[in-house]
């Protein structure tokens, strides 16, 4: 019986053989739209570029288009030319510009066809398009760059260019090909999956001498390049362009949110550079001028520039001590400066004592010295040392949750997170030597080792105008007609932090723009504006000037931080921006203006 | 030694011709697909899949070689260690292995890799050859189906951990080798029938017309029946089995596949559902084949071949060189040669005395046969692409290899198998 089994098992195998002689028959022999082969044609296939999505800013005014270009293929088997010279001169190249090219097009390939010149514009297409068809082996191929309206935001919308071998070899869902474009920084990379659509195809048969013959089955395999989504930007347009006029002939970066949605509506990276250099044939010439410009006009500097945040840390430490409960809006200490310098001056003389809010208000270096202290020695602990530890990582536990030490998920690539130190980088830092409050007081008043970058202090200046969470900051809000950012944007983060501790740094924040010393500049008719100045100690250059605030105090519209460097006080550049900023937003067309003379004169010493 | 009973005059010199001419056609075939008429290789090189394949060839002839040379008993001895050592690397690999095209089967020393999955056939089909030769074994007894299906499905569990599916399947065809062996036929009658239920059940679109049939038919069979309660239990809970089985695979597919694996089964449902991603290569390898035609476009001359439009062309789809430049005679002169190897493995495996050599021998056939039926029908789009290579023609170091140490082994047990009646 199982010898006639294996009779059944032979069976099996040549019916399988004879269902693939039936098979292959039918396809081989029968089905006559595969015949292409019997005057030995070629089924090719094309791409159709498909039209990538453009970026709209919050008001609907286009920021990113798409312009038309064209690249001229060459099929070197298929060409046929009677006078070389004629032709270079119809395409405006050099004899030997030429023949370099196909060169190295034959190098690539005889038969398939490879870009001759890449990226004509309409008008380039204009001159020669009539011309072509006594030139047999160059084909047009439709593609598209990108163009952007406005010189603006270079930084945050980025660029699209060629993808690079490396970028294909990570492509491991194989949508790309060599040759394709992709989103390299900002929000072309971050949202490069929506923005890029799909490639269609199409199936054309071509004799040897590349003459279409139709399409392959009546176009059964063909597909239609499906376009990209568009995405609507948060970005207000109009106060993108008037920060960016601000910064102009400065370094530093500007970055503005609304707190009640966490979007932002300006990020100014400075010095920058026109998008629209990047786009089209000057593409490789002029990336690599702007990259090796001394300014570093690449270095997206609100989410890589890593600072120490000085005086305006004030506020977080209040907040975090508050919380903690090792003060009360009424503590006292003494302006001790044996402790730490101070900015000692007729309203805050040597050895005044002041309370909470008067101490932000005069940024008051040892009344926070002495916070601090508080904070990190707790006295839960009989060692000294033991006992900074577990004081210093409860204070950091704190601080983090205000999205300070790591990136806080912004939608541009290249984020950075910043620093908060806790027991563990010390002890790396000492080397296992002891160390304790005394070692590391500085980071009490936004020193030592304490770096954050432009966005999270925004993102901090957000939080407190909505007294006690926030939303990631972003970027884009909707995505094609969704209406809706990704998910991740609408989530509430909270900072574990009372919301009466925060009144009452709203209500220092107020002062100091009052009635603070020489905070006047980001004063407003009309609209209460609450801020705090930084001076980041910079030896042996210049200071750095630095600003947040937020405004209206009640239901606040807007909140900013902004970073000059080397331009002096806070109270100065930093603080003046932030004013014309809030004002402009706020006010629109009837906004005054006074110290927009006084920014863009540019001398703050 | 007497004249006639060397090994030389013992060897099936038929399998042997059968074997050496699948794989000097490869090597043709695989310069084929290589071929550049903008740049032709010489054909001696070292820089491309031919050359390298030369290589492999050399290594196999040589090990070819030993095995005939190796006392036959070896094989019977060493099948449970080597099972042992290949299970032993499946996991090495999973914690070594590099990602490549969503698997993780290759090892690396230097530049040596080599693949333990495609070596673990083998080995499998030793230890399944050894341990249904015991004496006393019964395939009805419950200890005996076990560890029969520990040494069959425990190398497939770690290949499809590897993420290679493909290479996974192939252990199912262990199924004929037990069949032959005395195992009831119900799994396999059941296995078809499920794989029908399942390319329906992602077919039909519309349920009731799956569910009107299955409830008529059962119907008219519980009339016929209508004097035994029993059958007419047994006949509905299985007409409600059938129907429980389409409708779950729905909810398995969705939940259980990777979505790669989905689209290649689909697109052989419909390839032009996704004709830029899972359905480009059956395409492209249609047009390839379909375009060569009664006498095919001449060797080299293959024109879609040459363009990258097949992917995979030397390995997995090296069956579209030939039926381009081949054309439909050509591929029926390969489809032949297939069929004499298959059907001369399996005479010889009959003719085993020794039922170790017999097991084996029908599961060289088995192994084979799956690779054959798998590989051609995915590139005439009749199976879902799962990339295993066609024996002895694939470009490929660690298959070819494989495959000729699993062939040899056989010739080798055949050549011997008049001293095996002193066992
Ligand atoms: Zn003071």
């Amino acid at each position: 019986m199982n010898r006639s089994r294996g009779y059944i098992i032979q069976g099996i195998f040549v019916l399988v053989g004879v269902l693939f002689a039936l098979r292959l028959f039918s396809l081989q022999v029968l089905d006559e739209s595969y015949k292409a082969a019997a005057d030995n044609n070629i089924i090719q296939e094309e791409i159709e570029y498909p039209f990538r999505g453009l970026i709209y800013d919050r008001n609907g005014k286009l920021l990113v288009a798409n312009k038309p270009m064209f690249d001229l293929m060459v099929v070197p088997s298929q060409v046929f030319i009677k006078d070389t010279l004629k032709f270079c001169d119809l395409i405006g190249i050099e004899r030997n510009e030429f023949n370099e090219k196909i060169k190295k097009a034959r190098k690539y390939s005889l038969v398939k066809a490879s870009p001759f010149l890449k990226q004509l514009s309409l008008e380039d297409l204009a001159k020669i398009e009539d011309y072509l068809d006594e030139y047999p082996g160059f084909i047009l191929q439709p593609r598209t760059t990108r163009s952007y309206t406005y010189p603006i935001m270079a930084n945050a919308l980025g660029y699209i260019s060629e993808i690079s071998p490396q970028e294909l070899d990570k492509d491991t869902a194989n949508y790309y090909h060599s040759g394709d474009y992709i989103g390299k920084s900002g929000i072309e990379s971050e949202y490069e999956i929506y923005l890029r659509g799909q490639r269609g195809k199409k199936f054309k048969i071509r004799n040897v001498r590349g003459v279409e013959k139709g399409e392959f089955k009546d176009g059964e395999f063909d597909t239609l390049a499906v376009p990209g989504l568009s995405v609507t930007s948060t970005i207000d347009r109009e106060l993108q362009q008037y920060a960016e006029k601000l910064m102009n002939g400065k370094s530093g970066s500007i970055v503005a949110i609304e707190p009640s949605t966490g979007e932002i509506l300006t990020i100014v990276s400075s010095p920058s550079y026109d998008p629209n250099l990047l786009t089209g044939q000057k593409f490789s010439a002029n990336f690599r001028s702007i990259s090796q410009d001394t300014l570093k006009p690449l270095f997206n500097r609100p989410l890589m520039a890593a600072y120490r945040p000085g005086s305006i840390f004030k506020i977080v430490q209040s907040l975090v001590a508050l919380q903690e409960g090792v003060i009360t809006p009424d503590t006292k200490f003494k302006c001790n400066t044996n402790l730490i310098g101070c900015h000692n001056g007729a309203s805050h003389p040597f050895g005044t004592s002041e309370k909470l809010v008067g101490a932000i208000k005069n940024s008051c270096n040892p009344y926070f010295y002495q916070v601090m202290r508080r904070m990190v020695v707790q006295d839960v602990d009989e060692s000294p040392y033991l006992d900074a530890k577990i004081g210093l990582d409860k204070w950091n536990g704190y601080v983090q949750k205000f999205g300070f030490g790591s990136p806080l998920g912004i939608d541009l690539p290249g984020e950075k997170g910043g620093m908060i130190p806790d027991a563990a980088y010390y002890d790396r830092a000492y080397q296992g030597r002891e160390w304790k409050f005394s070692n590391i007081y500085s980071i009490a008043i936004g020193e030592g080792e304490n770096l954050v970058v432009p966005i999270q202090m925004a993102n901090f200046v957000a939080t407190v105008a909505n007294r006690g969470y926030y939303y990631t900051p972003h970027l884009i809000k909707s995505i094609g007609d969704s209406g809706k950012p990704l998910p991740q944007y609408s989530e509430k983060h909270h900072t574990g932090v009372d919301s009466a501790y925060f009144e009452i740094a709203v209500e220092a924040m107020s002062q100091v723009v009052k009635s603070g010393t020489g905070q006047y500049r980001a004063k407003l008719q009309d609209i209460e504006v609450c801020g705090k100045t930084g001076t980041v100690q910079n030896d042996p250059n210049p200071d750095h000037s630095v600003f947040i605030a937020f405004a209206p105090r009640n239901n606040p519209k807007i909140a900013v931080s902004v970073y000059v460097e080397n331009a002096g006080q806070g109270a100065r550049a930093a603080a003046a921006i932030s004013g014309l900023l809030i004002e402009k937003y706020i006010k629109r067309d009837s906004a005054r203006l006074y110290f927009e003379p006084y920014v863009l004169k540019g001398d703050f010493e | 030694m007497r004249r006639g009973d060397g090994i030389v005059d013992r060897i099936d010199w038929l399998t042997v011709a059968l074997y050496g001419l699948l794989v000097l056609a490869g090597l043709l075939n695989i310069y084929a697909a290589i071929y550049d008429i903008d740049n032709p290789a010489p054909f001696f090189s070292l820089s491309h899949n031919a050359g390298k394949q030369m290589i492999f060839i050399g290594v196999a002839v040589v090990l070819a070689i030993s095995i005939l040379a190796v006392d036959y008993k070896v094989y019977d001895t060493l099948s449970y260690p080597l099972w042992a050592l290949f299970v032993f690397l499946l996991i090495v690999v999973l914690f070594v292995a590099r990602e490549v095209n969503g698997a993780k089967s290759w090892i690396e020393f230097g530049s040596f890799r080599f693949q333990p999955s495609e070596f673990t056939k083998f080995a499998t089909a030793l230890a399944v050859a050894k341990y249904i030769s015991r004496p006393n074994f019964k395939i009805a007894r419950l200890k005996d189906a076990a560890i029969l299906a520990l040494l069959i499905g425990v190398p497939a569990l770690l290949i499809i951990v590897q993420g290679d599916m493909g290479t996974a399947l192939v252990f199912s065809v262990f199924i004929l080798v037990l069949f032959r062996e005395g195992m009831s036929p119900i799994p396999l009658i059941l296995g078809v029938s499920a794989a029908v239920i399942f390319l329906l059940a992602l077919l039909v679109q519309n349920h009731f017309y799956f569910w009107i049939p299955v409830a008529a038919i059962s119907g008219i069979a519980i009339f016929f029946n209508r004097k035994s309660v029993k059958r007419m239990v047994l006949i509905l809970a299985a007409g409600i089995l059938v129907i429980g089985m389409f409708e779950s695979v729905g909810y398995a597919f969705e939940n259980f596949l990777k979505p790669h694996q989905q689209n290649r089964i689909l697109v052989l449902l419909n390839p032009n559902a996704d004709p830029l991603g899972a359905g480009w290569n059956v395409t492209q390898s249609k047009i390839a084949i379909g375009s060569g035609g009664l006498t095919g476009k001449g060797y080299l001359n293959g024109t879609q071949t040459k363009f990258d439009f097949v992917p995979e062309q030397s390995t997995d789809f090296i069956f579209c060189t030939i039926g381009e430049e081949q054309g439909w005679l050509g591929s029926m002169i390969l489809i032949v040669l297939f069929m004499a190897l298959l059907l001369r493995v399996t005479q010889l495996a009959e003719r085993q005395k020794w039922r170790f050599a017999r097991v084996y021998g029908y599961s060289v056939a088995s192994i084979l046969f799956f690779h054959f039926a798998i590989n051609i029908g995915m590139t005439i789009g009749l199976f879902p692409v799962i990339g295993i290579p066609l024996p002895f023609f694939s470009y490929g170091g660690s298959s070819l290899i494989s495959f000729t140490i699993m062939l040899f082994i056989l010739i080798g047990l055949d050549a011997n198998r008049m001293q095996m009646l002193a066992h």
